[in-house]
């Protein structure tokens, strides 16, 4: 499976390289994807997360800020937008979009059940499905583990019976990873989301591996550690190695490294800013780092 | 990242033993979950959405502090009387202005402070009710009350000024929750009880100021903004000021 995947990132890089010099590279080249091993559905390598950036309350003009960002993601070739009951009013706001953009049919909706209370998860779902205004999500998955022993077969039960396409699990910052270890080799899991980043590599050693193994689609959260990373780096000139990628910003920089492992299927950084959202989106075009420049990457960017 | 309930939807959260056992892995930061600018412009939405209470409020605290600072043996009955009926209002306005309506969308822990925010009106409304209050005695205590009143009323709304942000984002006595609780540390320390069940009324109302001055230090310092100083310093005045009451 993941040398089709690999096939096809090559391929879509190459198609992207020869695109990116005749067309607006926003607008008309298609952004790389990955396919989903379980269905062969192919996912954009760069989706939205909804993380403190969409938890805008009844702020108006935030509220037509990330409508804009919704906006600029779907016309970059987007499809994966990630948020959580625990995100505050991100699902509100995420609903609001796509509503004011007509429900974009490439929208691939990513939620998750965050309850302790196996009554309540469905509660919950729905409430969360009227938020965002779809029919069905795509994906939901248990969030951060909370009481992950009622809450898939619920979502198995929901997936048999059609009214939901993937099921998934989730952590961050690394916790309870033998947790999510023991879930991806005994549950038939279609997803799994993780924190990975340049400086945060620990999923390198079992995780990713057994992602692929298994044949698990990995989403990965934090690829910038809220911000941080950015932060960080931006102190530093960006290396000469980027140009070869294709890279004019650190995000870029940040992102083409975690997109381009072979286990993970798309990353979800998420922004309040339409030229961020723009910078994160160019990551899933042109070339790609190969394992080699990937290896460099980490080892510079840790010396800094 | 934080866990346990949402105001915003109908399904309340969770809390997970599994979880919660992996505690020590969480820093404040996990638990700031909306960014600075949409914070700050909540004081926008409450000053805009309860004009002109915002200026009312304010002229209210500094009338009664003239008021009192007239007096010999100041606050006398009457002015600890209104002015516990006076900060009564201000707890309720704040929970029901501003932690219900504006904050809670936005940080769902809010939504279980508002209670213990009526509470804290309650209870100073039988404070109101129960008399024997009278100004208390001691000078190092009478200073720091006034200092505590002077900033929450006349320098905290400043604060987006020294920030750069614009002045409408002003948090004032009355309705925001910052001001509103220092200005309940000044009064306190202002008054004394005259029987040990008022003195229990009294030390009752200085557990929220308190929990919440600390817990809006944290969430501001976590934010990376100095204003956390402020809160901060209220409760180290304050209760240094209790502690040396007797010079």
């Amino acid at each position: 499976m993941q040398g089709a995947s690999d096939l096809r990132l090559r391929r879509r890089t190459l198609i992207g390289a020869a695109l990116a010099g005749l067309l607006p590279p926003a607008v008309a080249v298609p952004p790389l994807t990955r396919p989903i091993p379980s269905s062969g559905e192919a996912l954009p390598l760069v989706g939205l997360g909804s993380w403190i950036t969409f938890n805008v309350g009844q702020d108006l003009q935030a509220r037509a800020q990330c409508v804009e960002v919704v906006r600029a993601f779907f016309a970059a070739g987007g499809r994966m937008i990630d948020s959580s009951p625990m995100y505050g009013s991100s699902q509100p706001t995420i609903g609001y979009a796509l509503a004011q953009l007509g429900m974009p049919k490439a929208l691939f909706s990513a939620e998750k059940v965050w309850t302790g209370d196996a009554a309540r998860g469905a509660l919950q779902i729905e409430a969360s499905r009227a938020f965002w205004g779809v029919p069905r999500f795509d994906l939901l998955q248990v969030h951060n583990l909370l009481a992950w022993q009622q809450q898939l077969p619920a979502l198995f039960e929901m997936k048999a019976a059609g009214r939901l396409r993937y099921v998934g699990i989730t952590t961050s910052e690394g916790r309870r990873h033998a947790e999510i270890e023991q879930l991806m080799r005994t549950q038939p899991i279609d997803f799994v989301q993780i924190s990975y980043n340049l400086l945060d590599r620990e999923v390198e050693q079992r995780i990713l591996p057994l992602a692929q193994e298994r044949g698990i689609a990995v989403i990965v959260n934090r690829p910038f550690r809220e911000g941080a990373l950015l932060r960080q780096l931006a102190k530093h000139p960006i290396p000469g190695w980027a140009a070869e990628i294709d890279c004019r910003h650190w995000a870029q920089v940040a992102l083409k490294f975690v997109v381009t492992h072979p286990a993970v299927t798309c990353a979800i950084p998420a922004t309040s800013q339409v030229a961020h959202l723009q910078q994160n989106m160019a990551a899933a075009r042109g070339p790609q780092p190969d394992a080699a420049l990937r290896q460099r990457m980490a080892r510079d960017v840790a010396a800094l | 990242m934080p866990r346990c309930a949402s105001a915003w939807r109908a399904t309340s959260p969770p809390c997970d033993r599994a979880a919660v056992s992996e505690w020590w892995t969480y820093t404040p930061a996990d638990f700031l979950m909306f960014a600075p600018r949409i914070y700050w412009r909540l004081f926008e939405a409450l000053n805009r959405g309860t004009w002109p209470a915002a200026v009312l409020a304010p002229l209210a605290g500094l009338a009664w502090l003239a008021w009192v600072q007239r007096e010999a043996a100041r606050p006398g009955p009457r002015a600890a009387t209104l002015a516990a009926v006076g900060l009564a209002l201000a707890w309720a306005a704040s929970a029901l202005a501003f932690l219900k309506p504006l904050l809670a969308p936005i940080h769902w822990p809010a939504d279980h402070v508002v209670p213990w925010f009526v509470v804290q009106a309650a209870l100073l409304l039988v404070m109101a009710a129960a008399g024997g209050l009278r100004a208390a005695p001691w000078a190092v205590q009478r200073r720091a009350g006034l200092v505590l009143l002077g900033y929450a009323l006349l320098l905290h709304p400043l604060w987006p000024l020294l920030d750069g942000r614009p002045w409408r984002q002003a948090e004032v006595f009355g309705l925001a929750p910052d001001p509103t609780a220092i200005a309940t540390l000044g009064v306190l320390q202002l008054l004394q009880a005259t029987t040990p069940s008022r003195r229990w009324l009294c030390r009752a109302a200085w557990a929220l100021p308190l929990g919440w001055c600390v817990l809006s230090a944290a969430t501001l310092w976590t934010m990376g903004s100095a204003q956390g100083g402020a809160p901060a310093g209220a409760v180290v005045l304050a209760l240094l000021a209790r502690g040396r009451r007797s010079l």
